[in-house]
Formats: structure tokens, C-alpha cells, sequence
């Protein structure tokens, strides 16, 4: 799966592209990871997960958001999702996600829930 | 196959209270405002074509009980939960004070699961033969428990049935009276089974009080086997997929969206969403039955899945 990678400021925006499914979960999963061990320190506060690009997310997928949301505050940080496509939008409401998960409509406001100077950065970009 | 639902609740009973029945009786009659319905046919149908399923109906309180009709005199059902109190009414109308023949299938002995078994009026009828059937060890030692004083007034070698224990293995396919049964192997506290129940060219599958850890691949594959076209899955969906993978991980249950991947990976027919959380109401339940079937239709690759939820009540034809 190919994940896309963009900063700003101190925050990285992740953009995973396609389906993200029991697949390639696990790939997808360790992907994560070597960004997810930045978040805390000074140069990275936060990630941002832009699902615009994604089509579709399977169970197993949506769980690797959740843990990476957890190993993201385990390291003082935080994750975000941002502009879900409208079918990963409903998955995401009927698995409850939206309830344990910060989701955002856009990319810019999920950076502005994050640090003011990310969102800076992204609008001047 | 025909399969009723005797109990479809998880965890413990429950039941409708005064204020329940109430907002239903004042919003039915708020809807049938300014209609003539002076017979009780006008009334029923207005019941059934008007009104909502939570506002007519409730999935019930019973817990885990679910009988099949595989086309022979003798019963099967799975578990015993309080659902077999009224199983048993069944069986003894049917039989009209006859013996009768019953195959019990057990996932696993907590208490849900078998606190109907005291109440189920065929044990105290001389010459019913009762096979309680399961893979674990402590089958017998649990019925008898909770049938031991200070719980129960009747010790367990005072019900006059023939009551047999009989040890199945896991994966390991046993015929009982014409049905081909196979148990696997579920995660949960104790351990439970699911059973796949195979009787001429349907095939039922069980699976209850299981958790299913996403990230396991051959764990998966297990479980698609044992759906594989199967025309009915009877499923834990007690949680939503995000309880279930985070606050409530590892209590042994599972959710209505792994229900409908596993059940379309094995390209099953018919997913009935079974061990309804006791907190939720039918509005609540109806509501996820709704999500479920939208999420089945999101994620549908070509093969159609049938999304119900169970009730005590439910017959289904297979």
C-alpha cells in the first residue's frame, strides 16, 4: 500500500492510497510505526492520518488506527483522522469508531486541532 | 431446517419494564389517531403495516437458546440459557406429556448459558433421554452446581430424565441422530465452541461468546471455515467493532462488522446477529441491525450477504 508522507511544522500528514484490508493490514501496520516512534519529541506533536485517498477499510484496518492512536499517546503525541471518503465515513460511523477516534472533515481543520503553526504552514503551502 | 430462537441475549435477561410498554402503548395510540379500528384484524394490521419493529415487537430478554428441526422426533438445541424454560413448554406440547429424545449442544458453562436448565420441565419427566453434548471437561460439574443447595431447591439426581453427558472433540466431525456436528474452538474466558451442524444440504453454524483477534490470519481462516456456505450463522455481536478491539478487548466477545467479513469470506447466506448486549434496548438494537445491513451493502463484493437480527421468537426456514 503506498503511504504518503508530508510535514508541516510539527506535524506529519500520512496519506495511505487504496484499500487498507486483512490484506495488508500488517504492512500497513509497520509502516506506521517508523513514523509513530517521532511523535512526542519537539519536531513532531502530532500525525495526521489523510484518508482521502483510501476507498476502503476493513476491520482489521480500522484497528490498526486504534493502535496507532495508542502507541501515538504512548509517546506523549497524538493521531487524527482526516477527510474521510464518504463509504469510509459510514464504516467508520457503524463500527463506532468516530466515538474513540478525533475525526476530521478536512486536513487543514484536523491541523488546526493540532498546532496553529502546522495549520500555518499547510495554508501558505 | 427450522430454527427458533428460544434466547438471543447475552449475559443475563432481561425484559421490558412498565415504562417501556408504556411509551409504546402512548406512541401506537398517537399513530393510530383518527383511524377506525374497531376489529382486532384492522388493529393488527395497522400493527404490522404502520408501526416501527421496536414500537410492535422486542428482541427479548431470554438468554442464549436456539433450537433446529432437522426433519427427525428427536430435539436439538444450543445452550441453555434461560430460553430453555420455554423450549421445554415446547417440548412437552409437542410430546403431550411423552418422552421425548433431546440433543443439547453446549458453547460453554457460564452462567448464561445454563441457568435455564433447572426450568426446563422436560429433565423432571421419567423416560426423556437428554444428551447434553460438549467438549469441555466441566460440563457435568457445572449442571450439577448450580442445581446444589444453597442455589436450587432440586438436587440434579432428583430430575427423573435419562440425562447423558456425552465429550465432543474439536474439529472433529460426530454424527448425532442424523445431524453431522463439528465443534472449533473459540477465544473466550474458559474457552467456548462453536459448532457447524450439517443435515442433508443445509448447514447451520453456531458460534457464540467468541472473540475474534483481527490481526490473526490462520485465526480467521479457521472461522471462515467453519462458516463456509453455510446458510445461517447464528453470531456474537454483542459490541461495536471499536468496544470490541478496545475497551472491552479480551472479554470474549465479538461485533456486528466482523460478523458480516468472516460470513462473506465464507460466503455464507444468512448472518443473524445474536447475543444482544443487556444494555441495549430495541431501539439500540434495531439501530445496529440497520448500520449492519448498510455496511453489508458497503462492502459486498459480488455475493449477497442476509443480515437479520435475532429475537426470541424468530423461526427461520433454511
Amino acid at each position: 500500500m503506498k503511504l504518503a508522507q508530508s510535514s508541516y511544522a510539527d506535524v506529519l500528514v500520512l496519506s495511505p492510497q487504496g484499500r487498507l484490508d486483512h490484506d495488508n493490514c500488517a504492512e500497513f501496520h509497520l509502516a506506521l510505526d517508523n513514523y509513530l516512534e517521532q511523535t512526542g519529541d519537539k519536531s513532531t506533536r502530532g500525525v495526521v492520518l489523510d484518508l482521502s485517498g483510501l476507498e476502503y477499510v476493513s476491520s482489521a484496518g480500522l484497528r490498526c488506527f486504534m493502535l496507532a492512536a495508542k502507541q501515538a499517546r504512548a509517546h506523549g503525541g497524538r493521531i487524527v483522522i482526516a477527510a474521510m471518503q464518504p463509504v469510509v465515513g459510514e464504516i467508520f460511523e457503524i463500527s463506532r469508531f468516530n466515538l474513540i477516534l478525533d475525526a476530521f472533515p478536512t486536513v487543514l481543520a484536523a491541523l488546526e486541532s493540532l498546532s496553529p503553526e502546522s495549520a500555518q504552514a499547510y495554508d501558505q503551502a | 431446517m427450522r430454527v427458533r430462537f428460544w434466547g438471543t441475549r447475552g449475559s443475563i435477561p432481561v425484559s421490558l419494564t412498565w415504562r417501556d410498554l408504556r411509551d409504546r402503548l402512548v406512541e401506537a395510540l398517537v399513530a393510530a389517531s383518527g383511524r377506525q379500528l374497531d376489529t382486532l384484524s384492522k388493529a393488527y394490521d395497522f400493527l404490522e403495516q404502520n408501526l416501527a419493529f421496536p414500537l410492535r415487537h422486542t428482541y427479548g430478554g431470554h438468554t442464549a437458546c436456539v433450537e433446529f428441526e432437522p426433519g427427525s422426533d428427536e430435539y436439538f438445541v444450543c445452550d441453555m440459557g434461560s430460553g430453555a424454560r420455554a423450549f421445554g413448554e415446547h417440548v412437552m406440547a409437542r410430546h403431550a406429556g411423552r418422552p421425548a429424545t433431546v440433543n443439547v449442544f453446549m458453547s460453554h458453562v457460564h452462567w448464561d448459558h445454563i441457568m435455564g436448565f433447572p426450568f426446563f420441565g422436560p429433565a423432571y419427566v421419567a423416560g426423556t433421554r437428554i444428551r447434553i453434548h460438549g467438549c469441555h471437561d466441566v460440563i457435568e460439574q457445572a449442571f450439577r452446581l448450580q442445581q446444589s443447595p444453597p442455589c436450587f431447591p432440586v438436587p440434579f439426581d432428583q430430575l427423573h430424565a435419562d440425562i447423558e453427558f456425552v465429550r465432543l472433540v474439536p474439529g472433529q466431525a460426530t454424527q448425532v441422530s442424523g445431524v453431522t456436528v463439528t465443534p472449533k474452538l473459540q477465544l473466550h474466558g474458559g474457552d467456548s465452541y462453536g459448532f457447524r451442524f450439517e443435515c442433508g444440504d443445509k448447514i447451520l453454524v453456531y458460534t457464540t461468546d467468541s472473540e475474534h483477534k483481527l490481526e490473526n490470519i490462520s485465526n480467521t481462516e479457521g472461522f471462515v471455515k467453519l462458516f463456509r456456505n453455510a446458510d445461517l450463522v447464528v453470531f456474537d455481536a454483542m459490541y461495536s467493532l471499536a468496544d470490541a478491539v478496545s475497551v472491552k478487548a479480551d472479554w470474549g466477545h465479538s461485533s456486528n462488522v466482523v460478523g458480516v467479513e468472516l460470513c462473506q469470506m465464507a460466503r455464507a447466506r444468512r448472518l443473524a446477529l445474536f447475543h444482544h448486549e443487556p444494555a441495549n434496548d430495541d431501539t439500540q438494537i434495531e439501530r445496529i441491525l440497520r448500520e449492519t445491513v448498510r455496511f453489508e451493502e458497503l462492502t459486498r463484493q459480488g455475493h449477497r450477504l442476509e443480515v437479520i437480527a435475532a429475537y426470541d421468537g424468530l423461526e427461520l426456514d433454511l
